[in-house]
């Protein structure tokens, strides 16, 4: 639609007036046209980032915000010219749908038929037509946070910001809604920053992925990036499961001996320990294993089941395994873990994962 | 116990009790009414007392009605933004003053009056101008509107509505109209109902800061019944219950209309 502004942030820190710092100083450059995720757990820092790039709150001094260029940092969030969701929705209960969505375009004075028509086009954009006479008390939650959504939308802002916005919804609604916001973010080609602490919608939604922790960015990349060559282990075990294999010994030729077994990880052998997603761990027949082990417990998920296995380690195996073999409890089972599965985060040249992972992000 | 006998019970209890606080009332209203009241009823109903009333008193009701709107508008105009600043601060000492806020009611009238009496009785035009009165008022019912409309404010999410309409380009004058006042007008509607109410039927400093030109209804009561024949005053009793009930009846509305929403 219009032309898309990238966001830079410089040395951004935030401390809250007790002396705790919500943020350390931060510098992070978002693409024209990109939808950023910022994704941690609570306290993270991921709001009061986000918050900051809105101007409801200002970086400690020294710190700058600029928007395509033009430096924002003094500008309250009105004169930012964003458009923001909020987990709460935040609409207006005193006005109809119709008027929490025009809202924006009545405070820019457009002109009558200029808001009609940009109020019809949004509603038709979240599939709300027909309920711009509703009260907001009468909407559902997903109905809601559609309203927030075209309000947000409706002044064709620079920047849209979302604050978690669908955390208060159920998970059905949740994983379609994800869907819309993906699919208009992609139409509307407007800069997005998206903060979440959920692992799915910031792998669906983002272009890149900014993992926060205690106030700092620990790693920022695409999703695939993100899960496959995590930066830290703090990454590695937020971004799903992972397993660590304690690293007991070496044999000849990039063997890596392991509770149970041996492992190929010629790339590793300075490791003391591997990590292995459970969805790329095999389960084969015993003879022709690299791990054995016994199952301790299988849970049964509908499309696959997760195994818990004991090789002898001080923490059991998670697989994430077919769910039509039925696995007893106690019963052997045999593993093998392809070398490119196997990574280091802190071993910058565990190099085999960052090339499976590249051809993805290209294919 | 028997249902039908403790129902039986309760309804008789509750109809004493609304017995014991009605008559007097209704004895007073009937007292306006008859020609004599020393007779009693067989001496006929009349207008006669409510119509003498209405000619030596008719002053001291347009004035507690002038006192009553003017009090109204000043509360509000200064009982929102205040309610409206308490909310926002995040200050220790905001809760405090919420606190503080009771005082004027707690404090007895005569002590305000002697208070405003000290500090501005000097002040001979001022002190002789229903002006002076209306001072006594706003102290006494500004809490009551502070109250009632912070209590609003604090369930209507005020702060996220804020930043909602801020995000969307609205400045802080925009906000406060379009988001601020309407999401609490259940609370303002209720505390300038209660202030309205309050200031007509004050008594306790208005006694001590009117003059002989300032008089107000209930001051004007009290004259009544001091230097009046009983029915006059009865009469008078009469004119400020059909003056003050429906506003009584609107409090009740107000507050219906906003406790169940959210």
């Amino acid at each position: 639609m219009s032309s898309s502004v990238n966001i830079i942030l410089t040395q951004c820190s935030r401390t809250f007036s007790g002396g705790h710092t919500a943020l350390q100083p931060l510098d992070l450059h978002i693409n024209a046209g990109e939808t950023l995720v910022l994704l941690g757990p609570s306290g993270c820092g991921k709001t009061t980032t986000l918050r900051i790039i809105s101007g409801l709150e200002s970086p400690d001094q020294g710190g700058r915000v600029q928007f395509g260029g033009q430096d924002v940092t003094t500008l309250p969030i009105e004169k930012r010219d964003v458009g923001m969701v909020f987990q709460n929705y935040a609409l207006f209960p005193n006005m109809s749908v119709a008027d929490n969505i025009a809202y924006g375009l009545k405070i820019r004075r457009l002109s009558r038929s200029e808001i009609e028509q940009r109020l019809a086009e949004v509603m038709r954009m979240v599939d709300l037509e027909g309920f711009g006479e509703r009260r907001i008390e009468a909407l559902s939650g997903g109905q809601k946070q559609r309203v927030a959504l075209a309000r947000a939308i409706a002044v064709r802002p620079k920047v849209l910001l979302f604050d978690e916005p669908l955390a208060a919804l159920d998970a059905k609604l949740r994983d379609r809604l994800r869907l819309e916001i993906g699919q208009l973010l992609r139409k509307l080609g407007t800069t997005a920053v998206y903060v979440t602490h959920d692992q799915d919608e910031a792998m669906a939604l983002g272009d890149r992925i900014a993992v926060m922790q205690a106030g700092r960015i620990a790693q920022l990349g695409t999703p695939q990036e993100i899960y496959h060559q995590p930066a830290n282990t703090f990454v590695a075990d937020f971004i799903g499961a992972v397993n660590r294999l304690v690293v007991t010994g070496k044999g000849a030729d990039g063997q890596l001996t392991v509770p149970g077994g041996e492992l190929t990880a010629p790339h590793l052998q300075e490791a003391l320990s591997v990590y292995c997603r459970p969805e790329d761990i095999e389960v084969v027949a015993l003879a022709d294993a690299q791990v054995k082990g016994r199952v301790l417990q299988s849970i049964f998920l509908g499309q696959s089941q997760q195994l818990m296995v004991d090789t002898g380690g001080a923490t059991p195996i998670q697989v994430k395994a077919s769910s039509r073999q039925h696995w007893p409890t106690g019963a052997a089972i045999g593993l093998t873990l392809p070398p490119q599965a196997l990574f280091h985060p802190e071993l910058s040249h565990s190099k085999l994962a960052t090339t499976s992972a590249k051809e993805q992000a290209n294919g | 116990m028997n249902p039908r006998i403790r129902f039986i019970l309760q309804l008789s209890f509750t109809l004493l009790v609304c017995l014991f606080m009605i008559i007097p009332v209704a004895m007073s209203v009937m007292a306006g009414l008859t020609e004599n009241y020393f007779v009693g009823l067989k001496s006929g109903l009349t207008l006669r007392w409510v119509n003498e009333v209405w000619q030596l008193y008719s002053d001291t009701i347009w004035l507690s009605i002038k006192l009553a709107l003017a009090c109204l508008v000043i509360a509000t105009l200064i009982g929102v933004p205040a309610a409206y600043g308490l909310l926002r601060s995040r200050r220790r000492w905001a809760n405090a003053i919420e606190e503080l806020l009771l005082l004027p009611v707690a404090v007895p009238g005569l002590a305000t009056a002697l208070a405003l009496l000290l500090a501005y009785g000097s002040y001979r035009e001022f002190r002789g101008s229903w002006l002076f009165i209306l001072i006594g008022h706003v102290l006494f019912t500004l809490p009551f509107m502070v109250r009632a409309v912070l209590s609003v404010m604090q369930t209507a999410r005020l702060p996220l509505l804020e930043e909602a309409a801020a995000s969307l380009g609205a400045n802080f004058r925009q906000r406060f109209f379009a988001v601020v006042v309407p999401n609490c007008l259940s609370g303002i509607l209720a505390g300038a109902l209660m202030v309205f109410t309050l200031s007509i039927g004050e008594f306790n400093i208005t006694w001590m800061l009117h003059t002989p030109l300032t008089k107000t209804l209930p001051v004007g009561l009290a004259d009544s019944y001091a230097s009046m024949r009983l029915e006059v005053g009865s009469a008078y009793t009469l004119i400020f219950l059909v003056m003050i009930v429906p506003l009584l009846v609107a409090i009740q509305w107000a507050g219906r209309l906003s406790s169940p929403r959210r």
